[in-house]
């Protein structure tokens, strides 16, 4: 186990550097960090100066392994709009993305695994296949429009809910967070909503789908022919069994989180890192889109790496043939 | 003694009513509704300049007085509208008919500039196989794990660092095209490989090359008819995600320049006004996409489904 974790961290690594190296040369060739850093009356002398002592005009390798350090330092630049450090302004809006992702990714999951739950129990009954066919329209209808659907019903109509931003925050000093608050609460709600209904669906149908497929299995008659309960053969047999693909979904969806969450910061005017990207990308403020890429990366990285190791923790098989071949 | 009497020649039109796939059309009701609402949408998007009632973007014919008329009512002006009309006076029927024309032309560009790239990539990455097989495959397999409205956001990004502003607007649509095609390629390489191949292995293919056949005449005549089909389904279904991605990124404010609004764009718009109560100016454009996407996925699944020869 020990070595398939290295590997996979060699890996991980690799795939680090070579994001690195797209944003690298991003951040280098995609105009030009001197025009953007002087004034425009600056003499061309002057100008050969400062490329100079910024390390512009040294070879290649070696401002690609600066950058490297650098960014392994949590140094990304200063951002060209607002003329801040961009390590500051990503970890200033971190905190706001990664609460909805994780309320969003908890609703999809206990949502997702109950209602898959229940429809696969219950195939005959109305209810179960109403929401079947309700999970067909949160697959195929574009987030944005999710969105503000529910802006319309919940914000314009009943006026239930803020439509927009995350309300009071309180800070924790190295945290800003929205969920002491009623109006943060409040606030999180339509936006997770919105980011989980894609998941949710595709999680609930896979559940379902697993589940129909594992309850015809041979182990399952025996355990009722042993006269088990059905709630010991329904949960602690079969769900276990159903939950290896379920990792294996929720881990590849997590682009379609990230660009989930990109769009819903964008509809519900969340001031996450996400909306940082998006009015980066709008003025070409290139040291933002750069760590903006990397840190995408390394949350791939890391979340495959977790994905991985939890095959193991769940499935037993695994751990019998010592090193597994992957998937 | 059974009799056998040979059947009557049949044309070209006889021949295809009779086929297997025509059939699967006539007893699908889903695929026969779904085709004709995007024949529907496509025809007003192809005939929109004789159809829609107003010019919406000749700011000439817009007067404000016209502005926010509910749908199916006349403004002060005695102009009749029947999608209701916008904060500037525009029509929002005539705007939806431009618009879904700008929202398909994107689409169907995108998809087939992906499909070119996916498929030649395909071919020579499973027809060479080897290092040049290796190389495109884990390009692939890279680009599909990472979000495509990302890679579109990036690229879009980079082209307006690289693309000096005066050029900007005209060029934006095409930095559009280029940005959802190339991060849609992959499933074309991946299928069009698979296929290559199985089908390189088979004693025609090795007949041609011992007669002596080029190898780019061997991929196109050969081998390129085989993967006709999936082909095919893959860029049916990637319309409809590639007209969704364009009305995302239009959304987002990053696609087609103002001036030329796609379905998106009319979204985006509408936004604005939702909560003082005019919601015609959201509501049609957005139920336009949705039934765009939709009837073009559905058509999709249907094609694969009769396609599939394991499922008949």
């Amino acid at each position: 186990m020990l070595a398939f974790i290295l590997t996979r961290l060699g890996q991980s690594v690799l795939v680090m550097l070579a994001v690195s190296l797209i944003s690298f040369i991003m951040f280098r060739y995609v105009g030009d960090p001197v025009a953007s850093l002087v004034s425009q009356e600056a003499s061309i002398a002057d100008q050969e100066q400062l490329r100079e002592r910024l390390g512009l005009n040294d070879p290649f390798y070696e401002q690609f392994f600066r950058f490297v350090w650098n960014a392994i330092q949590g140094n990304f630049g200063i951002s060209y709009r607002l003329q801040t450090p961009v390590a500051e302004l990503i970890m200033s809006r971190l905190p706001a993305t990664i609460e909805l992702a994780m309320t969003s990714a908890l609703i999809a999951l206990v949502f997702g695994i109950v209602l898959g739950v229940f429809t696969a129990l219950n195939r005959k009954n109305p209810f179960a296949a109403g929401i079947m066919a309700f999970s067909l329209i949160g697959v195929s209808l574009p987030t944005f429009l999710i969105g503000i659907g529910l802006i319309y019903v919940f914000a314009v109509e009943l006026q239930w809910l803020p439509s927009f931003g995350r309300g009071a925050v309180v800070d924790l000093g190295w945290w800003r967070t929205g969920f002491l608050t009623e109006t943060g609460l409040r606030s999180i709600i339509l936006p997770a909503i919105t980011l989980s209904l894609f998941q949710l669906t595709l999680i609930m149908r896979l559940v379902r789908a697993e589940m129909l497929e594992v309850l015809r299995q041979d182990y399952i008659k025996f355990a009722r022919a042993r006269g088990l309960s059905k709630r010991a053969i329904n949960f602690s047999h079969a769900l276990k069994n159903t939950l290896v693909p379920v990792i294996t979904i929720a881990g590849l969806q997590l682009g379609s989180i990230i660009t989930g969450a990109l769009i819903t910061e964008t509809v519900f005017q969340w001031p996450g890192i996400g909306s940082l990207f998006l009015s980066s990308v709008a003025v070409v403020d290139v040291p933002v889109m750069a760590a903006y890429l990397i840190f995408v990366g390394f949350v791939f990285v890391i979340i495959n790496l977790i994905v991985d190791i939890l095959y193991y923790v769940v499935d037993p098989r695994l751990r019998i043939g010592g090193t597994a071949k992957g998937h | 003694m059974t009799d056998i009497t040979p059947s009557a020649p049949k044309g070209r039109i006889g021949k295809i009513i009779d086929s297997d796939v025509f059939y699967s059309y006539r007893t699908s009701p889903v695929a026969i509704i779904a085709s004709i609402i995007a024949t529907i949408l496509v025809l007003g998007a192809l005939f929109a300049p004789w159809i829609a009632p107003y010019d919406p973007f000749n700011p000439r014919t817009l007067n404000l007085m016209n502005g926010f008329t509910p749908p199916m009512s006349e403004s002060f002006t005695g102009n009749f509208f029947l999608f209701g009309s916008d904060h500037q006076g525009r029509d929002v029927f005539s705007a939806i008919l431009y618009g879904s024309r700008v929202s398909l032309m994107v689409g169907l560009s995108a998809i087939m500039f992906a499909m070119v790239l996916g498929v030649s990539l395909g071919l020579i990455a499973g027809y060479r196989g080897g290092l040049t097989d290796t190389v495109i495959m884990r390009i692939a397999d890279v680009q599909l794990s990472f979000p495509s409205i990302l890679i579109a956001l990036l690229i879009f990004g980079v082209a307006r660092g690289i693309i000096p502003p005066s050029q900007q607007e005209s060029m934006a649509i095409f930095v559009l095209i280029f940005a959802i095609g190339l991060s849609d390629w992959a499933q074309f390489a991946r299928t069009v490989r698979g296929t290559t191949m199985v089908e390189k292995q088979k004693d025609y293919v090795s007949a041609a090359r011992i007669l002596g056949v080029k190898p780019i005449f061997i991929l196109i005549r050969h081998i390129l008819p085989n993967v006709v089909g999936p082909v095919l389904v893959i860029a049916t279904i990637g319309l409809a995600l590639a007209i969704i991605a364009e009305a995302t990124l239009s959304f987002l404010g990053v696609g087609v320049p103002p001036t030329q609004p796609s379905l998106g764009t009319l979204i985006r718009i509408g936004q604005q006004f939702l909560f003082s109560g005019e919601w015609w100016i959201l509501f049609y454009p957005a139920v336009t996409l949705i039934l765009l996407a939709l009837s073009v996925n559905l058509l999709g699944d249907w094609l694969r489904d009769a396609l599939n020869p394991r499922l008949r």
